[in-house]
């Protein structure tokens, strides 16, 4: 058998992996990053990447069908079509150029990628199935970053007409009628893209709403861009199985037949820790997760985990921080999780951005909210629909959390966050210039809001 | 517009005077009636005082510290409902003056440290404490992250510096760069840690409640009473192995402690030497020797120092003594101890157990005329004649009144405590004899 040596081995090229292994490297330290897939790892390759580009080719086709029709801008163009096909070869290629790039910088920082699955022998060897046959490589650092893997639904199994996220990014032609299982967000963000394709959508969620982790604050513009969309959303609904293109859903008034010619389901994703011999190390688990102290250090000495593996939230941001975090850790750097702020964001339409702590957090904490409807720029652009919400500490004015809602919100993410992770005050944000005419102004007036001097309301 | 006066009650037991030591409300709150708004301390209890109506407090009838007669006004109070409307806050003070009587509190030697305020126009503010230095926000509690930019955090981290450890004094206690710094290059012995920072300012502390009334009692003691103190070594090996031994047997019942055995040795001490169990009224100049042995059991409290009375303990056996000590220990702690149980002592102990350290100077409890105190226990080596053998030992210290117990009767009285203790059967042999 083939033999390697390195100092660090990361199992797993996603955002967490890569990142790690490309730090790493960069410090110095003679590193290999094992991939059975391509680079980049669920994000890149059937995640965040792929279904924004969808998201973005289904948000165009549909105001070009909006443009179509009689519209208030006066603009005439005829129906337009889509060849989901060509839509598909698109994405393909940000994709390859995005793994190629990833492929790149590794090289670059001197990390050796090994292509093939990996199976851990003990804390500081393992076995790397390749095309060439087994290699054995002995590391003095480990670190596992293998991620997550759609949950599978007993009812539903993956297969056939039965889609998981990925195999709903891979799609060539425009289901006529497709059912989605699971109202959070990856299921509302790939439904709503294919409606505004032209599929006719139902959202079939088991909770009492969509986006359960959201306040319903957060997620009413949501539901109602949803219902301008025509998308059916069953609540308290349970799926029960396909047959012959008819799904049974079990709602609480009786059963209800879904016909669907696709049936997605996103019931949520389970952290990949089985199937690679990590059993064997028997570590410390929390729940499903590997359970990390503050530098993602494992219960044994030399692993360490990051990403989806180490717990919620399953955020590609989160695994690419840990990532570094680690790769300090492992060069004798004296980093330590510190964060104060974990952005995130649900590309829905309207977006969703939540950073901090959400009102029903900190049921002392004061709010402030700003709508949408009174910026200009929202005007302009057709949608002003959202708000941008401010929680602070009543005294001090400290800002404890920041969430919006709202088309083109993502954007403020990482104001949010720097507010956060700064320590900012409302006084801060209320006295810094937010440029005129931007989405932005709503954070600065919502922060007027809160120290009770709005200008625009 | 209703004003109504809440006045300090007779919280009985033949209390003319209270001191006052905590505030619940002040001018402006709103109260619900049964709502606590004072706390009172008599003699040796404190007391809740609850408002008699729903209503704003007007003005407060003193400020902590001061003494107010049973009778006094406590509050004003403008009574809820015929206020409805009014949204301004307290009324002007002219309104409310015609309804405060200028009843002033009788007691002026007993308020040492605060003069009575006027409880007219201007509501009496506590003093505020001139304790805290101006420093800006405060290391912030563990647990909690400090609240710091990105930038600041790693310049700490590289230093090794915990933030926790420096002040904040941006917005919200934020740390700044400057902060850091100003961390940084304080004094090198600054540098080491906070334990070695140099502090500036003062912290004043008013003497008030039970604190103050230790001080008045402790003073009295050492400024009347001519100690005089024997200290002596004792073997508590047997009395310690009878102590063993009865534990054994207790099964689940609370263990004993020596306690019981020392009020058992004492009382039986007492017998012959009834000149220990007075008490002496040196304005009357009599000395009253009592029958009844009720032992003081000196305890610290979170508030101070309390002491409880271990009634009639002659008649009690060691069971029977642990159980009502740790019952009135209990109720001390928890300031639930009765007026009755913390009054009428004939003698005192005090112990700190394990910190009673190897000799002490107990103060007499006046009028009482000995106090024995317990010092710590210790396995020492001590020669038997041939050899060292390991011998649990400990010391009492007992304090006496000089002016009516001579030298000689105390040394007698600590020698046959000593005995009692080394031979513990002596106890209860000649209790029985």
């Amino acid at each position: 058998m083939k033999r390697a040596t390195c100092r660090v081995l990361v199992i797993g090229a996603g955002p967490g992996g890569y990142v790690c292994a490309i730090r790493a490297g960069q410090l110095g330290l003679d590193t290999i990053v094992v991939e059975a897939a391509a680079p980049g790892g669920t994000c890149l390759n059937v995640g965040c990447i792929p279904s924004k580009a969808l998201i973005h080719a289904a948000s165009e086709f549909h105001t070009a069908r909006h443009l179509a029709g009689t519209n208030a801008l006066g603009i005439a163009v005829a129906a337009p079509t889509i060849d989901l096909a060509q839509t598909m070869a698109w994405k393909d290629g940000i994709v390859g150029r995005l793994t190629g790039g990833v492929a790149g910088l590794l090289r670059k920082a001197g990390v050796r990628v090994v292509a093939g699955q990996a199976r851990i022998i003990d804390g500081k060897s393992v076995e790397v199935a390749t095309q060439d046959g087994p290699l054995h490589i002995d590391t003095e650092h480990l670190v596992i970053a293998t991620g997550s893997r759609p949950q599978p639904l007993a009812a539903l199994p993956f297969g056939g007409d039965i889609l998981s996220s990925t195999g709903a990014l891979a799609l060539t032609e425009v289901p006529g009628r497709l059912a989605v299982v699971g109202g959070g967000y990856i299921g509302l963000e790939i439904g709503t893209a294919l409606a505004k394709l032209g599929a006719a959508v139902t959202v079939v969620e088991a909770g009492p709403r969509l986006l359960p982790q959201y306040d319903a604050d957060l997620t009413r513009p949501v539901a109602a861009r949803l219902k301008a969309l025509d998308v059916t959303v069953l609540t308290e609904a349970r799926a029960q199985g396909l047959a012959d293109g008819v799904l049974t859903v079990t709602l609480p008034e009786g059963e209800q037949q879904v016909a669907a010619d696709k049936v997605l389901v996103t019931v949520g994703r389970a952290p990949a820790t089985t199937g690679f011999g990590l059993e064997s190390l028997q570590l410390d688990m929390k729940g499903p997760f590997i359970a990390v102290d503050d530098r993602c250090r494992t219960s044994m000495r030399g692993v360490h985990a990051i990403g989806d593996v180490t717990g919620d939230p399953m955020l590609a941001h989160r695994a690419m921080a840990q990532g570094a975090l680690v790769a300090e850790v492992i060069a004798g750097g004296n980093a330590v999780w510190d964060k104060r702020a974990m952005p995130a964001v649900c590309f829905t339409d309207p977006e969703i951005v939540t950073v901090g702590q959400l009102p029903a957090d900190t049921p002392g904490a004061a709010v402030a909210t700003f709508p949408f409807a009174g910026n200009g720029r929202s005007m302009t652009l057709e949608r002003d629909d959202g708000f941008v919400r401010i929680v602070h500490d009543r005294a001090s004015g400290l800002v404890l959390g920041i969430q919006a809602v709202g088309a083109g919100v993502s954007e403020l993410a990482g104001q949010f966050a720097l507010a956060i992770e700064m320590a900012a005050t409302l006084t801060d944000i209320a006295a810094t210039i937010h440029a005129h005419p931007t989405l932005g102004e709503t954070v600065q007036e919502a922060a007027l809001r809160g120290l009770g001097r709005a200008l625009h309301a | 517009m209703a004003i109504s006066i809440i006045r300090v009650p007779d919280v009985g037991e033949g209390v003319a005077q209270v001191e006052l030591v905590e505030w619940q409300v002040k001018p402006g709150d709103l109260v619900r009636e049964d709502d606590v708004i004072a706390a009172v301390m008599t003699d040796k209890a404190t007391v809740e005082i609850p408002s008699l109506f729903a209503g704003r407090i007007l003005t407060l009838g003193g400020a902590i510290g001061e003494t107010l007669a049973v009778g006094a006004v406590l509050v004003t109070i403008e009574r809820e409902g015929e206020a409805e409307g009014d949204e301004a806050a307290p009324p002007p003070p002219t309104e409310a003056a015609p309804a405060a009587p200028p009843e002033k509190p009788a007691p002026k030697a007993a308020a040492p440290v605060a003069a009575p305020a006027e409880p007219s126009a201007v509501p009496p503010q506590t003093v505020p404490p001139q304790s805290v230095p101006p420093q800006t926000g405060a290391p912030r509690p563990e647990g909690q992250g400090p609240l710091a930019s990105p930038a600041v955090r790693a310049r700490a981290r590289a230093a090794g510096v915990d933030l926790r450890q420096v002040r904040g004094s941006g917005p919200a206690g934020r740390i700044l760069g400057a902060d850091l710094s100003a961390f940084l290059t304080a004094p090198p012995q600054a540098a080491a840690g906070p334990a070695s920072r140099r502090r500036e300012g003062t912290e004043q502390i008013r003497v008030i409640g039970l604190r103050r009334r230790i001080a008045d009692r402790m003073a009295l003691a050492n400024a009347r009473i001519p100690h005089i103190t024997v200290i002596e070594e004792v073997d508590v090996t047997a009395v310690e192995e009878l102590r063993a031994a009865m534990n054994a047997a207790r099964g689940d019942r609370p263990k004993l402690t020596l306690l019981p055995f020392l009020c058992a040795a004492l009382c039986r001490a007492v017998t012959d030497h009834p000149e220990m169990n007075a008490h002496f009224d040196d304005e009357a100049g009599i000395v009253t020797r009592h029958r009844p042995v009720h032992v003081g059991i000196a305890t610290m409290t979170e508030a101070g120092l309390v002491v409880p009375v271990l009634r009639h303990a002659e008649a009690l056996g060691p069971s029977a003594a642990a159980a009502e000590i740790a019952r009135l220990a209990e109720a001390a702690r928890n300031g639930k101890a009765t007026r009755e149980e913390l009054t009428g002592s004939t003698i005192t102990i005090t112990s700190l157990g394990p910190l009673g350290a190897i000799a002490t100077t107990p103060i007499i409890n006046h009028p009482e005329v000995a106090i024995l105190g317990v010092n710590k226990m210790a396995m020492r080596p001590m020669w038997d004649g041939s050899q060292f053998v390991p011998r649990r030992m400990m010391n009492l210290s007992a304090s006496f009144d000089h002016r009516v117990i001579d030298g000689w009767d105390a040394a007698r009285f600590v020698q046959r405590l000593k005995q009692l203790l080394e031979t513990p059967a002596l106890i209860f042999m000649e209790a029985e004899a």
